[in-house]
């Protein structure tokens, strides 16, 4: 009964931990490519799929623009968005 | 000067909850743009340096220490977290545990300081300098660039955290403890691509 209402902002604590464990599992998944010297352009695409999926959660549920004002999740997930494809470009420009 | 923001650690059932808006300050927001701005720049271009000199980037790559890097991931992350935490006990009128949230974020921020040291004191006996290779220039530069803003992240979280113990945030008064926060996920978001570029991507 004396439950509070989610803050419209902010994610609730179950959901961070949720996300936070989610981003260490896919950092664990980054280094183990290293590790493994694993290369070439599936696994490239897999990484930075993984870093795109990492920083929209940061975006979205750590610095809290889920909720925000439309213009503000398209310049910051536009930012990640434009950073992933060049880099895919110039990936594929350096297998050439 | 004002009364405190947050001197009983329950929300009262009446305060009526915010509506949804941009957590913190305009002006963060603008600054934090232009910082990612600044970074995508820096980053693609280490991207598409990279492309014209695929085999030297890989081999001087090799040098260095992955362990470390995934290491300070996980700090800048965990960090991360402890920060919407105490953002989260802030909203809830818990100034008390807000502050304790910090105190770890700060301490993982810390974490991330010292592995960097190291990992820099070894590239400089290594005899890396900025010019000894496009890549080391590149990896200097844009780790460092990162550095100076984890410090300045620190800085800001500090602020903060003595803003939680002198009671001055609350549900109703979130603008401080969101901007800093904001800034630190930035830190973090920009991390998150610098890593598996600089010290993964072959």
């Amino acid at each position: 009964m004396n439950r509070p209402e989610p803050h419209p902002i902010h994610a609730t604590p179950a959901r961070a931990l949720g996300v936070w464990v989610f981003l260490i599992a896919a950092t664990l998944v980054t280094w183990l490519v290293g590790e493994r010297g694993a290369h070439g352009p599936a696994i490239v695409a897999l990484m930075f799929g993984l870093a795109f999926v990492k920083g929209s959660l940061i975006i979205l549920e750590f610095m809290a623009l889920r909720r925000a004002p439309l213009m503000w999740r398209l310049l910051t997930l536009g930012w990640l968005s434009s950073v992933c494809a060049a880099i895919a470009i110039a990936y594929w420009k350096g297998m050439s | 000067m004002s009364t405190p923001a947050c001197t009983l650690d329950a929300r009262p059932p009446s305060t009526p909850a915010p509506t949804p808006h941009l957590p913190g300050d305009l002006a963060i927001w603008i600054f934090i743009l232009a910082e990612l701005l600044a970074f995508g720049v820096f980053l693609v271009a280490y991207a598409f340096a990279r492309s014209g000199d695929v085999a030297g980037f890989d081999a001087r790559q090799l040098g260095l220490d992955r362990n470390a890097g995934a290491v300070n991931t996980v700090l800048l992350l965990t960090s991360s977290f402890f920060v919407v935490r105490a953002t989260q006990e802030v909203a809830a009128g818990a100034c008390a545990r807000a502050s304790g949230w910090l105190v770890g974020a700060i301490g993982c921020g810390l974490g991330f300081v010292v592995i960097k040291v190291f990992e820099y004191a070894e590239k400089f006996g290594a005899g890396v300098t900025l010019s000894s290779s496009t890549f080391d220039m590149f990896y200097l530069s844009l780790t460092f660039f990162h550095f100076m803003h984890v410090l300045l992240g620190l800085v800001i979280l500090t602020a903060v955290w003595l803003g939680t113990r002198q009671r001055r945030y609350g549900p109703d008064n979130m603008n401080g403890i969101e901007s800093g926060a904001a800034y630190w996920h930035m830190v973090d978001l920009v991390w998150l691509i610098l890593f598996p570029l600089v010290y993964v991507m072959r």
